[in-house]
């Protein structure tokens, strides 16, 4: 079996929640693997010993130029140091996604990205799970890794204790990691994003809105519908991207992470990025018209209706019963 | 600056309720609604608003067969000023990598400043546009969500990052760069628009006047393949309510203020 390695993300001398699942994952490609953690950034000594609870071996490449990961830059410093024909992973976030399809050209290894459920190996096959057409349809897919693969984790999927007491060593890798000067791309700044009228991420109850609202001025019955339950309006991306409400009321990996007690997702599908962002298993409650809408696995309770009837609907009803 | 929009056709995600079919080899394709997929669409009203702000053209380019014509029409329809159609059988069954290495086949037959796609299509993948940097040796940006033009050297991008923080860059050209939705306001396409660029001749590439060799693009070169669709059963699911609307609103009422999701 192939060497398999972990990209390890880390924020605030901490490693991220995917460091444990890449390890879950990893088990699954190959039950026995040891495996290598990799850590690129600056001053990581902390993250890398923590590190060492779950893998055999932790890679550091720490240099002041890679305080900021600029993937461009470690792709590069990748193909120095990963031997031939390994199996890469990674999370898919916004780095994996920026860093891995182009590292899997370098390597001249196959990528599969965006993976869910990891169903094992047998010889030089790979067989894992993803989803198609936002999450609406699941696929099997096999992988031929004979000369390796890079794979992109689906964030939050492989839930697991990981491997503990792993009693791993860290090993320096910066001198083998060639030039780590930015070039072609340079990294300039972080823009926060702005702060809204609303803080829907301090919000207990959440009437959130998705793209099954249609139209705009269907927006009032929304905002009707929170007033009466003493809610607050989130919403789901394309309404955003629309720019019906502001970025500040938007759920999801690249919105706010709210914890509400109670979220009622009006309209929504349920794709990953949007559920990502709601913590704290909150009560959920989904109104859509399509039954078999992702959002009903997920959801606590289910209603199968038209939301622009029955919201209005609803609303009235509250005010009958309060 | 010339511009190449890499675009797809695509079962439209808005109007369609997507089921798997009886043996599980597909989707339930009849009846489908298709259209151009939402991330290109951005991608290509950023590139004409560039044309517009500091000239050069626009080439939207696709991987399909003959139906994908329809989604060049419509980006040309919306600014674009010429279309390229890249179809042969020997590409059916491309995996993402197979993909890539078509249209790099087609980049190179032109000269461009700057390559578009969008973050991701409808296999949610997220990879065309990585991979093609990759193999041209060019910079990459993925989930850009502001380009700035400053000189025909070099542009200021933002990608969008976890929580909506935006990470600003500055990028040399040639570069490839991957689109995320909500760069702008793609502009309306009518039917009129769409019948005055009817007539405009769209060039069909196959493999052979791409150069391209028989077993790097199609099932032959994939080593990703899709065996099958399903419809995965995810824990309990919801209690779905079910009753008269009068019914299902009382419950629910009922559950939500249980939770205290009613003050
Ligand atoms: C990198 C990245 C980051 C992302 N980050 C986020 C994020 O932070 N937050 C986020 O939300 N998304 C995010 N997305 C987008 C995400 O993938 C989905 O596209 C998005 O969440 C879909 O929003 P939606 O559910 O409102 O729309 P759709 O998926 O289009 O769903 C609309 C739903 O409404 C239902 N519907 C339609 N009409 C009605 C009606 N009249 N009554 C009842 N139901 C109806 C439909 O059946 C459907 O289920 C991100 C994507 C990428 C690539």
């Amino acid at each position: 079996m192939a060497q398999i390695f972990a990209y390890i993300v880390h924020k605030e001398g901490t490693p991220d929640d995917t460091a444990v699942e890449l390890r879950e994952a990893a088990k699954k490609i190959d039950s026995n693997a040891d495996v290598t953690a990799i850590v690129f950034g600056s001053g990581v000594d902390a993250v890398c010993n923590q590190l060492t609870e779950s893998y055999k071996e932790v890679w550091k490449i720490d240099n002041a130029g890679l305080a900021y990961p600029n993937a461009e830059v470690i792709r590069r410093a990748l193909v120095s140091i990963l031997p031939p024909d390994c199996i890469f992973l990674a999370p898919h976030d916004t780095f994996g996604m920026d860093l891995c399809p182009g590292l899997s050209i370098k390597l001249d290894s196959p990528q599969i990205s965006d993976v869910v459920d990891i169903e094992g190996s047998e010889g030089n096959t790979l067989k894992v799970v993803r989803q198609e057409f936002s999450g609406m349809a699941s696929t099997h897919v096999n992988c031929d890794i004979s000369n390796g693969a890079v794979i992109n984790i689906r964030p939050g999927s492989f839930q697991g204790e990981g491997v503990k007491g792993a009693g791993g060593q860290v090993v320096d890798k910066t001198g083998d990691a060639g030039d780590i000067s930015e070039s072609s791309r340079r990294y300039l700044e972080v823009v926060v994003a702005e702060v809204g009228d609303v803080d829907i991420t301090k919000s207990e109850i959440l009437v959130s809105v998705g793209r099954g609202i249609e139209d705009q001025d269907n927006l009032e019955i929304i905002h009707e519908l929170a007033e009466a339950m003493g809610g607050d309006v989130s919403c789901s991306r394309p309404i955003v991207d629309a720019k019906w409400l502001e970025k500040s009321r938007q759920v999801g990996t690249s919105g706010q992470t709210v914890k509400p007690k109670v979220y009622l997702a009006l309209g929504i599908s349920g794709s990953f990025q949007h559920m990502g962002g709601i913590k704290g298993s909150p009560f959920i409650a989904a109104v859509n018209k399509n039954p078999k809408a992702p959002i009903f696995q997920l959801a606590d309770v289910g209603v199968v209706a038209d939301i622009l009837e029955f919201v209005p609907e609803l609303t009235e009803k509250i005010g009958e019963s309060k | 600056m010339e511009i190449l929009v890499c675009v797809k056709r695509v079962p439209d995600s808005s109007e369609n309720e997507i089921e798997v079919n009886k043996d599980g080899s597909d989707i339930e394709r009849d009846d489908l609604v298709y259209s151009v997929n939402e991330w290109d669409n951005y991608a290509v009203e950023e590139a004409i608003q560039i044309r517009d702000n500091v000239g050069g053209s626009v080439t939207v380019v696709t991987v399909g067969d003959d139906e994908s014509e329809e989604v060049l029409r419509r980006e040309m329809a919306m600014g674009a000023d010429s279309g390229v159609l890249l179809s042969d059988d020997a590409f059916e069954g491309s995996d993402g990598k197979g993909v890539a290495t078509i249209l790099k086949a087609a980049v190179e037959k032109g000269k461009y400043d700057l390559i578009m796609t969008g973050a991701q299509a409808d296999d949610g993948a997220a990879q065309v546009g990585g991979m093609l940097a990759s193999m041209l040796d060019l910079p990459y940006a993925s989930l850009v969500n502001k380009i700035e033009v400053i000189d025909d050297k070099k542009i200021k991008v933002g990608r969008e990052i976890e929580g909506g923080n935006q990470e600003m860059s500055e990028i040399d050209l040639p570069c490839v760069l991957s689109i995320q939705t909500g760069i702008n306001e793609p502009r309306y396409v009518g039917i009129r628009g769409i019948r005055k660029v009817a007539s405009v001749e769209i060039p069909t590439y196959g493999s052979s006047d791409l150069g391209l060799a028989a077993d790097a693009v199609g099932a032959a070169g994939a080593k990703v393949k899709r065996l099958d669709y399903f419809v995965p059963e995810m824990g309990e699911g919801a209690e779905m309510l079910e009753g008269s609307n009068e019914e299902i609103m009382e419950k629910l009422i009922e559950l939500l203020k249980a939770k205290g999701g009613i003050k």
